[in-house]
């Protein structure tokens, strides 16, 4: 029987920025100083935040977070990629990425103590609220891609989710979807390493994450997500390729140095050493050398930075406890449906009478919406 | 014999029994292996049996569809869904396969799987992680659904379930996984599925409650004027209508309880039961209290949503006072 192969397929990887921030200048994004400066300085208030965020929680002002130290240069560097005519479909570790976009720090805070009004999407916002199941997002972003080529809009679609996500039937139909649909879609994988306690190598046997692009005939590339620059750079060239309707898979390798969420204890799963190596690659750093070699940055720099992060950080914490403060939990009823339907009504006049209240939970009394 | 145990203990419990008592059962879910389950609920499984405890990938269909395939080779799947909001993803499964493949075989296969998920709400989670629709699975012919609201009954539920050899959905309360000890009888405990529990007897009222309601239930029935039996219906499907019925006979009034939306929840089956097999004992309409016919919201707002002590409370008196 004759046999002979039909198809080879490879992967790159692509790492613009090395781990001793030496640049390769033939992949070096075209961006100007204040760009580069503002590229830190989102770093530096994620990675800020992030830190806040966990404090915040063991105080208990906040809920369950998921913190992503270590990826501020995967989520800083793609985001920033993204035009203003463009969206953005977030997993839950995506704070950095929000950052990136504009988001005010208070609606983060908001969505974090656990108010609806953080999820919000302001005017004119091209960002979808964070999606808690896993996974379950990607077709949404393959949605948008394709609906923006069918509108014949000018933006392109950038989807987020982790290595475990991978795993979940809904992205395997996501990116198979989006080639079928020319979607002008582009998945961005974060392989943190972990998703929960599994390491990546149990989560798949595949070789690289972004190969499972291939079987939907799709584009799939790696980069080191540790890397600002070269996270920035694919990132471009695969949005400029999906307005062309050829989306692509990236997986950009990087480490959640932190816990999974704030309710997790990673060192039943994970080794100090390992934790440590990393360390030596953290994406702050690493630009942070780059940009003082350059003379983009100098310690007085820095430290006009941080000022200003920290100061912004307190702002936004202030503005959210103050919208906690006036919570109105009645509000649950107003948004189950465009119109306040009959029964629900109903239930929210009951609600606001009390538990006392002559016609019980909204039902009982009344009937059913009639 | 008997030792003091939280619920959470008490189900870790069962498994490791069962584990050891049955060579075909396999426990299998997201994290449960290395780290124990997000719960620790299997913490300790995989060192003791390292051949029949995984770690499984972010893939809910695949967890349960997986399970269809052991069973079907004469294994015992014990799968877990971290949360059963996630339990969604695997829906198709549950209702297209594993609630028919006895049907669908003329019983010439058959899926004794047993489906391990937190479940409920009150513990500042996020979303997804506190709903109750227990209802839509009770709705599916072929599947059994359980809910313990105490340590000793998980244990004993949660043996009956793996030994059952229909599927079972082990809905276990967060809420209540580490909120109290009970003393749970030691080695071989089992209490059979399809049986509600009196779990205080009483004349003028009946009220049915279940999983982590069923504290706030007590609560409430401590708190009013009158001599309330209330129930655990425990098992949801099948439910244990005689129990019910015989009470609301005795009492002719009746309250139920569940976090769950209130429109097309179980409650609804329970009046309607009531309805069907004791209507002319009813003094007063089958009286619910439940959850809002509204997304179960962030935790700012969860305290709003969940029925609590008041709440029963009031229903009680409505019950009483009509
Ligand atoms: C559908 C679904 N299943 C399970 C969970 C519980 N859960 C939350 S995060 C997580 C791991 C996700 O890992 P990964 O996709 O790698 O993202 P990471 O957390 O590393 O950013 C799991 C299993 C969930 N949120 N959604």
């Amino acid at each position: 029987m004759p046999r002979e192969t039909v198809a080879e397929f490879t992967v790159d990887h692509v790492q613009v920025l090395d781990r001793e921030g030496t640049v390769d200048t033939d992949l070096e994004p075209d961006l100007g100083e204040e760009r580069l400066e503002e590229l830190y300085r989102l770093m530096k208030l994620a990675r800020r935040f992030e830190e806040r965020a966990i404090a915040l929680q063991r105080r208990g002002e906040i809920g369950t977070y998921a913190p992503a130290i270590g990826q501020e240069a995967a989520q800083i560097g793609s985001a920033s990629a993204l035009a203003a005519e463009d969206w953005m479909t977030t997993s839950f570790r995506e704070s950095a990425a929000y950052l990136a976009r504009g988001t005010p720090i208070d609606r983060l805070l908001c969505y974090a103590m656990g108010m609806e009004e953080g999820a919000e999407v302001p005017e004119g916002s091209r960002s979808m609220p964070p999606s808690i199941a896993v996974g379950s997002q990607a077709l949404h972003g393959v949605g948008i891609g394709w609906g923006q080529a069918m509108l014949g809009e000018e933006g392109a679609s950038l989807v987020y989710f982790g290595d475990g996500a991978t795993s979940e039937g809904d992205v395997y139909e996501a990116l198979n979807l989006a080639g079928v649909y020319d979607a002008r879609t582009v998945f961005f994988c974060q392989n943190n390493q972990y998703a929960i306690s599994v390491p990546r190598e149990e989560q798949s046997r595949a070789e690289t994450l972004a190969q499972k692009a291939i079987a939907a005939g799709i584009e799939g590339i790696q980069v080191d997500g540790n890397d600002v620059l070269g996270v920035y750079a694919v990132t471009r060239a695969a949005l400029a390729r999906a307005r062309e309707g050829r989306p692509t898979l990236v997986e950009a390798i990087t480490y959640r140095r932190s816990m999974h969420t704030t309710a997790d204890d990673p060192s039943v799963y994970r080794e100090p050493e390992e934790e440590r190596d990393w360390e030596a690659y953290d994406p702050i750093d690493r630009f942070e050398t780059y940009l003082r070699e350059r003379g983009v940055l100098d310690d007085e720099l820095i430290a006009a930075i941080e000022e200003r992060v920290e100061a912004d950080l307190e702002e936004g914490i202030e503005r959210a406890m103050d919208e906690r403060d006036s919570v109105d939990p009645a509000e649950m009823f107003d948004y189950a449906y465009a119109d306040l339907p009959p029964w629900v009504e109903r239930q929210r006049e009951a609600f606001e009478e009390g538990p006392g209240g002559a016609s019980g939970d909204g039902t009982s009394a009344g009937g059913h919406g009639e | 014999m008997a030792s003091n145990r939280t619920l959470v203990e008490a189900v870790r419990e069962a498994l490791s029994e069962e584990l050891a008592r049955d060579d075909s059962v396999v426990v299998y879910g997201q994290d449960v292996a290395v780290d124990g389950g997000v719960f620790r609920a299997t913490q300790g499984l995989a060192e003791t049996y390292p051949e029949r405890v995984y770690d499984a990938p972010v893939a809910e269909s695949g967890i349960v569809g997986l399970g269809v395939g052991l069973a079907a080779v004469g294994l015992r799947p014990v799968p877990e869904i971290q949360f059963s909001g996630f339990a969604f993803q695997a829906f198709h499964q549950i209702q297209q396969h594993v609630a028919r493949l006895h049907s669908r075989t003329r019983g010439t296969l058959s899926c004794p799987m047993t489906l391990r998920t937190p479940y409920g709400g009150g513990i500042r989670a996020l979303e997804h992680h506190s709903e109750s629709y227990e209802a839509g699975y009770a709705h599916i012919p072929g599947l059994k659904v359980v809910i313990p609201s105490g340590p000793a009954d998980a244990k004993g539920l949660l043996a009956s379930a793996i030994r059952d050899p229909d599927p079972v959905l082990f809905l276990e309360p967060m809420r209540i996984y580490r909120a109290f000890r009970e003393e749970v009888p030691e080695g071989d405990h089992l209490v059979p599925i399809g049986e509600a529990r009196v779990v205080d007897p009483g004349e003028d009222v009946t009220v049915v409650a279940w999983g982590a309601m069923l504290r706030e239930a007590r609560r409430a029935a401590g708190a009013v004027d009158a001599s309330v039996e209330l129930i655990d219906a425990r098992s949801i499907s099948p439910l244990d209508t005689e129990t019910i019925t015989d009470s609301v006979r005795k009492t002719g009034r009746c309250v139920v309880v569940h976090e769950a939306p209130r429109s097309g929840g179980m409650g609804a089956e329970v009046a309607a039961r009531i309805g069907e097999e004791a209507f002319f004992y009813l003094e007063a309409p089958v009286e619910r209290v439940a959850g809002y016919d509204v997304p179960y919201p962030l935790f700012a707002r969860e305290e709003a949503y969940l029925p609590d002590r008041e709440r029963i409370l009031a229903g009680i008196e409505r019950a009483i006072e009509t």
